[in-house]
């Protein structure tokens, strides 16, 4: 237990408040939210891959009904678009639990399978359900409102979104270090020890798939509400990937390694974005390299390099 | 009725014994190591798309088949050593990311080379459809299902009859045990990988005159030869290639009875169903756990 | 009240074609430490894991205050107030050595995850009261050097008074110690025997599997010696020592 846990959050508090003041043009505002986005969904995925120590392979998926439910439900049945975001959490959530509780009673990688069974499923669905989804065009996504009050445009979103990623920074931390918190980090570190003072180990990896799930899925309905457009890409296995790729490299089981994550790997595709080739070799080499050379991630081997401390 | 059955038949078996060859190449990576190698579909491609490249090139079809199975098994070599023996004592997740890496690697690779244009191979014996009872087969079809089996009969003569193969099978019922005997296993699993690979490539090829090839027509054989491997029973080298065929038959089946649209579904509705009500699959054993 | 705190009866579990545990019989009075002898393979551990609900049994029935517990997943019997350490230790090694003794008090506390999360006053203040609670348990079992240790910096002697440790954070009222003073040196052993006596004078119904003679003869209350997975005897110290099946099968060199 630290002194100051809330110190690196404080900084990153700090960084998106001046960030505004800083950048250039709406260009880069557009990449700081899709930046924030990012880490936010990493946040949940590193719970399941860094805590539970399960791989979910298919987690694009989930963000792609968050999205679909905030454009189909409003358009197509004229749902108020909060309660789309709402009903699409639900739904991830619900599809989650539904596939866990079988899977997770089974030992090694199935839960690796079976996401990416059901990752790939919900890709092939909205391409197909072109009356519901636009198919592989995609459609476009109805802003959100409140009364007559429309959010829409990078600055507002920029505001929403870098409060949900400080909140999700802070209720990160608090989780860690709390019964709930400890129960987790005692299954990763041995199941047999956890169950044996009382740790449920099948609610808890259940608990864990379905909070990441409905995060995702949350960001999706976000990120589909700023874009104001949805397409099949944001669902598909390689996207599912990237977001392994961000927990992986920033560090399993690190809050502050899944900012550094996202923030990293979504700049990446724009720096390399005329070269989409040398994108997908340098993601796997990225995935490679750092499983084999640094397999806890930057920010813990950087932080064990530099001694215990924050 | 029955002409549109045994169509859906064809295409199915034709198609699945690519899957098998697949299924077949996770089974051995898998048995020697407990790794689940996604970059298994690249190796598929890079038969298929190799075989291509050297065609193009003027090599004259036998010489470029046998380079299209020769390279991918040397890339699966180099694979095996620098991405998966460094690593060798570490958590499944981590290994499973590495082989997604290296998919990606081989994907992106052949994205730059050679584009991302849709490539054929002529069909190896013309393309004269024979009529079996109202239903039409390629000529193609026979090879894909002849050289499979073939394939399948060798490895089953050297799994059982030669010593490689044994000390191979006995690397997988239990590593240490077999190290103890004076078997290398590292060599065992440098061969898998090359066996894998020179399996997946073979199955890229041979099915490329019928379905085409692409930088990323990998992605889909490889998952739905691991949907064939673990329908089969992952570590079974039959339940492979009857896992394989029968992906292959529920999809063609699937496509054409209920919905073509989802046929690419159809494989991974399968193995979200075993997973749920049979994962050991059909032919694998339930494992036991010593605490 | 003369209804014993565990029954066993007539157990059995079978792996395969080996019986490793069969029709043991045998019965656990509160408050008492009771040893579990007998050679290596005789079905020590695989006894405590069943009874502990790692193992399902084959046949036979495990009965904690007259209700039965055996097939019961490790986390109800948890709520039991079963505790276990492990011959081969589980120790969470990514947490630190206070955190895993804290671990011990997990289903004493509200485990509520939106509570956790919002960072809720009542929580953070129980979980303060937990920390101060673990560090006392660590100062009982002799680990106070290691207030601030992370677990993987720990000794393998510390590490075993850890588990300790934690067992007792459940406040349990039935402990299984598997090997407790497996390869401890002499004075460490010493030092585990006095823990062991601390432990049982608490009121803890003490049962433990000991491959260390003195150890055993020194602490035990009663005795229970199995061979090939069957009960060989039950008694007293003085009346294991004395019995001839005992002297012949496992003692001989030892006493």
């Amino acid at each position: 237990m630290s002194k100051h846990p809330y110190r690196g959050l404080t900084l990153i508090a700090a960084v998106l408040l001046l960030l505004p003041l800083v950048l250039p043009n709406s260009f880069y505002v557009d990449l700081a939210i899709r930046m924030a986005i990012n880490a936010v969904i990493v946040l949940g995925l590193n719970l399941l891959i860094g805590f539970a120590g399960q791989i979910s392979l298919g987690h694009a998926g989930f963000i792609g009904i968050g999205a679909y439910a905030s454009a189909a439900l409003p358009t197509h049945f004229g749902w108020h678009p909060l309660l789309a975001v709402v009903a699409g959490a639900i739904a991830a959530g619900a599809l989650a639990a539904v596939l866990a509780r079988p899977i997770f009673r089974l030992k090694g990688h199935y839960l690796a399978m079976a996401t990416l069974g059901l990752g790939i499923i919900i890709n092939i669905v909205v391409r197909n359900e072109a009356a519901l989804t636009g198919g592989p065009d995609g459609m476009a996504v109805p802003p959100m409102v409140f009364g007559s009050f429309e959010i829409s445009g990078d600055k507002p979103w920029y505001w929403i979104v870098a409060s949900l990623l400080c909140f999700s920074i802070w209720a990160s931390i608090n989780l860690i270090d709390s019964p709930f918190g400890r129960a987790l980090r005692a299954l990763h570190g041995s199941e047999v020890a956890s169950k044996v003072v009382g740790v449920n180990v099948l609610r808890y990896k259940l608990t864990v798939f379905v909070m990441s799930a409905m995060f995702a899925s949350i960001m999706g309905s976000v990120t589909a509400l700023y874009v104001g457009f949805v397409t099949p890409n944001l669902a598909d296995f390689f996207h599912s990937i990237e977001l392994v790729t961000m927990v992986v490299i920033g560090g399993m089981g690190s809050i502050y390694g899944s900012v550094l994550g996202a923030v990293l790997l979504t700049a990446l595709p724009q720096a390399l974005a005329t070269f989409e080739g040398w994108e997908t070799v340098v993601f796997g080499a990225i995935l490679m390299l750092s499983m084999i050379f640094m397999p806890k991630g930057l920010v813990p081997t950087l932080a064990a390099r530099f001694g215990k401390g924050e | 009725m029955l002409a549109e059955f045994l169509q859906f038949l064809f295409s199915g078996i034709t198609v699945g014994s690519t899957y098998a060859l697949a299924a077949l190449g996770f089974t051995l990576i898998y048995n020697s190591s407990h790794v689940i190698n996604f970059a298994q579909g690249e190796f598929i491609m890079l038969g298929g798309m190799l075989a291509v490249y050297f065609t193009h090139s003027g090599l004259g079809l036998p010489l470029s088949l046998v380079l299209a199975i020769v390279l991918p098994a040397i890339v699966g070599l180099v694979m095996e050593k620098v991405a998966i023996e460094p690593v060798k004592g570490a958590e499944p997740v981590t290994l499973i990311i590495i082989t997604i890496g290296a998919s990606l690697v081989l994907r992106g690779l052949v994205q730059i080379w050679l584009g991302k244009g849709t490539f054929s191979l002529p069909a190896f014996s013309g393309e004269q459809p024979i009529n079996v009872l109202g239903a039409t087969l390629m000529p193609q079809s026979l090879w894909v299902l002849g050289v499979t089996a073939v394939v399948v009969l060798c490895l089953w003569y050297f799994f059982a009859r030669t010593l490689m193969g044994k000390a191979m099978l006995a690397t997988s019922f239990n590593r240490v045990a077999a190290e103890l005997v004076g078997i290398n296993t590292d060599g065992v699993l440098f061969l898998s990988f090359a066996m894998s690979a020179a399996l997946g490539a073979l199955g890229g090829i041979l099915i490329t005159p019928i379905t085409l090839t692409s930088y990323d027509a990998g992605i889909m054989l490889g998952l739905k030869g691991f949907v064939g491997a673990v329908l089969g029973g992952l570590g079974s080298g039959l339940g492979a290639v009857v896992g394989g065929l029968l992906v292959g038959v529920l999809e063609a089946m699937g496509a054409g009875y209920i919905s073509s649209s989802y046929k690419d579904a159809m494989p991974f509705v399968l193995i979200l169903l075993i997973l749920f009500f049979r994962p050991s699959g059909l032919f694998g054993g339930k494992a036991t756990d010593r605490v | 009240m003369n209804m014993a705190l565990l029954e066993v009866q007539d157990l059995s579990i079978q792996f395969g074609g080996v019986k490793a545990v069969q029709n043991a019989s045998f019965s656990i009075d509160a408050g008492i430490v009771y040893a579990v002898i007998g050679p290596n393979g005789a079905g020590k551990t695989t006894l405590f894991n069943l009874i502990t609900g790692i193992y399902t049994p084959t046949a036979g029935s495990i009965l904690l205050d007259g209700q039965p517990i055996q097939g019961k997943s490790p986390d109800v019997l948890a709520k039991r107030g079963v505790a276990r350490t492990f011959q081969n230790l589980q120790i969470c090694m990514n947490m630190s050595a206070v955190e895993n003794v804290m671990v011990g008090a997990h289903l004493r506390l509200d485990r509520n995850l939106f509570k956790a999360a919002l960072r809720w006053p009542a929580l953070k203040a129980r979980d303060l009261d937990l920390h101060a609670e673990a560090l006392e348990l660590m100062r009982f079992v002799g680990l106070e050097a290691y207030a601030s240790a992370s677990a993987d910096s720990m000794s393998y002697g510390a590490l075993k008074r850890l588990e300790i440790a934690r067992a007792l954070a459940m406040k349990p009222r039935l402990l299984f110690l598997d090997e407790p003073a497996a390869g401890l040196n002499p004075k460490e052993t010493i030092e585990v025997d006095a823990l062991i006596r601390k432990v049982a004078d608490t009121g803890v119904t003490v049962v433990l599997v000991e491959h260390d003679m003195k150890m055993v003869m020194n602490l035990s209350d009663r005795i229970l010696v199995l061979d090939y997975g069957r009960k060989l005897a039950e008694g007293t110290a003085a009346e294991v020592r004395r019995n001839p099946d005992v002297i012949a099968a496992y003692l001989g060199a030892h006493a």
